[in-house]
């Protein structure tokens, strides 16, 4: 291990998520919680890694902030990670626990994705600060992600408050030089009850919210001398206010203007930016998403430029800043005059999803879908999805269609979600279902992980985020636990049980789940022989090309459909739904 | 190199291994002493999306992100997605072809076409293109999925890195039981140099 010695004096590369793992556990964090989602997730995966910490994988992202909670409480530093949209999860205990305030320091990093590359919504957390009142900062590098984590440890217990870190995909899933720092060893601080500060009756929260606003005034005076904000002053005919891995694009196309980098988002430093603004001859604010910066400029009466000029929609680049504030477009030095097809992300080669899909498009069938892999079922060819909304929302959205167009519908519609979804916020919608005598059915596709996120375990695994045996929560048993009296367990890849158990409990004057369950193809460890298509069987009916799937293609000059051996995982899919046996196990074209 | 900034974009389909390949190119650039930045893509994209991992590294890096006709190289994992991301190129900039062919859905499911002859369409513009079976050359090295370090060994060797730095990236970066079959392809592909008949320097 002499190695390891000689590295830890060097930089070493990390992504963002990464360093800010480092940065909790440098700041003595000992309690760290999430629920994954993209792009948060390596953050408490990383974390679980050190020694002598506990972390968890919540049920969900509310969950995983109330034990945050407790936890700082309890004393401890608390790390709590989540995407943007698990903040909205976690919503209803924040709002409050900025009341409350803490007792050993509580971190809530929300990782937002402009851009959307792994999103339903790109809503820009930042707002969370404003009107929950809490302290926000960003950081632009993995450097500043350590160093920004350690410190908002400091300053949630100096001014008794949770700090929001808000991230971006960018940073997150960016890789620079970081310079770890020493672990501090923080012994866990007294609990000692408080009912008026941590029992929000009424009574009491009239006081804190009191508490709070003075809070808020005294972070409105640490923000202005903070270090997390600096003045790099150059050419002040222009200035720039900007934040985040957007400080990074503005360098990058700018290097000699003057600019305004804030490391703390909420509260923004009046007297500051007003130094900053009296400076320079045209002031521009360039931040992703949201006016948040330049809305409270606007506000306090300084004159800028900002959105007028940039998108509201989508994440910056440094190609889009040239663009826009420099009038720079270069052409690009090389273009082919040919229409360049899409690659849109599609489900695995073996995917078990693929079979419930292919079946409900068949049926022609209504189907309330949910947050997972199984979301690329809405995609062509197979494109057997009505609607997305958020995590959850399949079971309440079936129920609410029945409501509306009468059991007729019901008999029509599904409800498609996965078991990690079921768990984070399916239940209670189904208890939903069962006490206002719905009739939905709903398919749980139990692939036995988080796959999405990068197969996180969760309860329904009867695994921990250190893989060590749990108790495993049996969903057979929960949904009968519920009041659902019908439930079946099929197999996804056997497409004729899965029909005829689609048709009964469509039938079925009730609510009814089923159950398919099959592991994620990308965590099967069975060895399983590739299929093989036999030419002279083979009609051309094209019925296996339609499943979408890379393992099986098309030779348009022969007019016949052919297995890549490389990439068939052996499921058999294919098989089942050829009508002249022309695929069988094994051999190779 | 703009800047002083030399830039890497690495595409293809999701799962090939892009994110492998940047972090050796990218760990290798350390050991000479850069200043290195990375973009990597996780999540939903690399469910068989089209995906793309960016290398910068030079004195003193600042976006993670390369712009359009910056890139001094494009790594291309496959041929449909060379043709996608030509226009990162810079001019005279250097661009490696896996030959291997992936259709996306929408030619799976016959709604569009897959160009003919990509390789041929690129070289005829880009002076500096490279293509290669690096899927066939990495199955003889004993796994198709170590085409990814076929294209490192021979980018890493165009750009100037040492062998051995490279060769340490990737013990410190695969599992155990892959770090032979990926140092034979390393090898490969820096060897392969050999036979490429026009220069591909980097200036």
């Amino acid at each position: 291990m002499h190695f390891q010695k000689e590295v830890k004096l060097l930089k070493r590369l990390m992504i963002g998520n990464q360093a800010i793992a480092r940065g909790a556990y440098e700041a003595g964090v000992t309690v760290a919680t999430a629920y994954p989602g993209t792009p948060s997730t390596e953050i408490v995966d990383n974390f679980s890694k050190f020694e002598g910490v506990y972390a968890e994988w919540s049920p969900n992202e509310k969950v995983a902030l109330e034990v945050g909670f407790g936890a700082s409480l309890g004393g401890a530093r608390t790390l709590v990670t989540m995407k943007h949209v698990g903040v909205n999860v976690a919503a209803d205990p924040l709002y409050t626990l900025s009341y409350t305030g803490v007792n050993g320091g509580l971190v809530l990093v929300s990782a937002d994705d402009p851009g959307m590359h792994s999103s339903q919504n790109e809503q820009d957390n930042r707002g969370y600060g404003k009107f929950a009142k809490l302290l926000v900062i960003e950081p632009s590098d993995s450097q500043e992600a350590l160093d920004f984590t350690r410190e908002a440890f400091d300053l949630s217990e100096q001014f008794d408050t949770p700090v929001m870190l808000r991230v971006t995909t960018r940073l997150c899933h960016s890789q620079s030089l970081v310079e770890e720092g020493v672990k501090q060893d923080r012994p866990l601080k007294e609990y000692k009850k408080n009912e008026a500060k941590y029992v929000m009756l009424p009574g009491f929260a009239r006081l804190r919210h009191v508490e709070v606003e003075k809070r808020m005034a005294s972070l409105r005076e640490y923000v202005e001398n903070s270090p997390l904000n600096r003045i790099e002053w150059g050419d002040r005919t222009k200035g720039i206010i900007t934040s985040g891995v957007t400080y990074q694009y503005v360098r990058e196309v700018m290097r000699e203007v003057s600019v305004l980098k804030l490391g703390t988002v909420n509260p923004l430093p009046e007297k500051l930016i007003r130094e900053f603004a009296a400076q320079v001859d045209k002031l521009y604010v360039i931040e992703e998403l949201e006016p948040v910066i330049e809305d409270q400029l606007k506000a306090w009466g300084i004159e800028v430029i900002g959105k007028s000029i940039l998108p509201l929609t989508g994440e910056y680049s440094p190609e889009l800043l040239e663009e826009v504030l420099l009038g720079v477009t270069p052409p690009a030095a090389y273009q082919l005059e040919e229409s360049i097809p899409p690659r849109p992300p599609l489900l695995c080669p073996g995917c078990p999803h693929r079979g419930v899909f292919h079946v409900l498009k068949r049926k022609r069938l209504t189907v309330t879908g949910d947050i997972g892999c199984y979301t690329l079922g809405a995609l062509k060819p197979l494109g057997a999805m009505d609607s997305t909304l958020c995590m959850g929302a399949s079971i309440g959205t079936a129920l609410g269609m029945e409501k509306a167009r009468g059991p007729e519908a019901s008999r029509r519609t599904v409800a498609v979600i996965g078991d990690s979804t079921f768990v984070h916020s399916g239940i209670t919608p189904l208890i939903d279902t069962v006490y206002n005598q719905g009739n939905t059915t709903v398919m749980i596709l139990d692939n036995g992980t988080t796959a999405m996120t990068g197969h996180q375990d969760h309860p329904a695994t009867g695994r921990t985020i250190k893989k060590s045996e749990t108790s495993r929560l049996d969903l057979e048993a929960l949904v009968k636990a519920i009041g659902i009296n019908r439930v079946r367990k099929v197999d996804p890849l056997k497409t004729g049980e899965l029909e005829k158990a689609l048709d009964e409990e469509l039938a079925y004057e009730g609510p009814s789940v089923i159950l398919a369950t099959r592991p994620c193809a990308l965590i099967d460890k069975s060895v399983k022989t590739p299929m093989f298509i036999i030419e002279d069987k083979c009609k051309s009916c094209k019925i296996c090309i339609k499943l979408g799937c890379t393992g099986v293609y098309w030779v348009e000059e022969e007019k016949k459909a052919r297995i890549n051996p490389d990439l068939c995982q052996g499921c058999g899919l294919c098989a089942e739904v050829c009508k002249f046996d022309a695929v069988v196990e094994g051999g190779s074209n | 190199m703009a800047n002083n900034t030399t830039n890497i974009l690495i595409v293809g389909v999701g799962g090939q291994g892009t994110l492998l390949a940047s972090r050796v190119l990218a760990q290798a650039a350390v050991d000479l002493g850069h200043d290195v930045k990375v973009s990597e893509i996780h999540g939903m994209a690399q469910r068989g999306g089209s995906v793309v991992s960016q290398v910068r590294y030079g004195p003193k890096v600042f976006s993670p992100i390369i712009k359009k006709g910056e890139a001094d190289v494009v790594m291309a994992f496959e041929k449909l997605e060379a043709a996608r991301y030509l226009p990162f190129l810079r001019k005279d900039g250097l661009i490696i072809i896996n030959t291997d062919k992936i259709d996306p859905l929408p030619v799976m499911s016959g709604e569009l076409r897959y160009p003919e002859k990509l390789e041929e369409k690129i070289a005829g513009v880009v002076t500096k293109t490279v293509a290669l079976d690096a899927t066939g050359i990495a199955e003889k090295c004993g796994t198709s999925k170590a085409a990814n370090i076929v294209l490192v060994g021979l980018v890493g060797r165009t750009l100037g890195m040492p062998l051995d730095s490279l060769t340490e990236a990737i013990r410190g970066l695969v599992p155990a039981k892959a770090i032979d079959i990926n140092i034979k392809a390393l090898n490969e592909g820096w060897n392969y140099v050999d036979k490429v008949s026009i220069n591909i320097g980097i200036e």
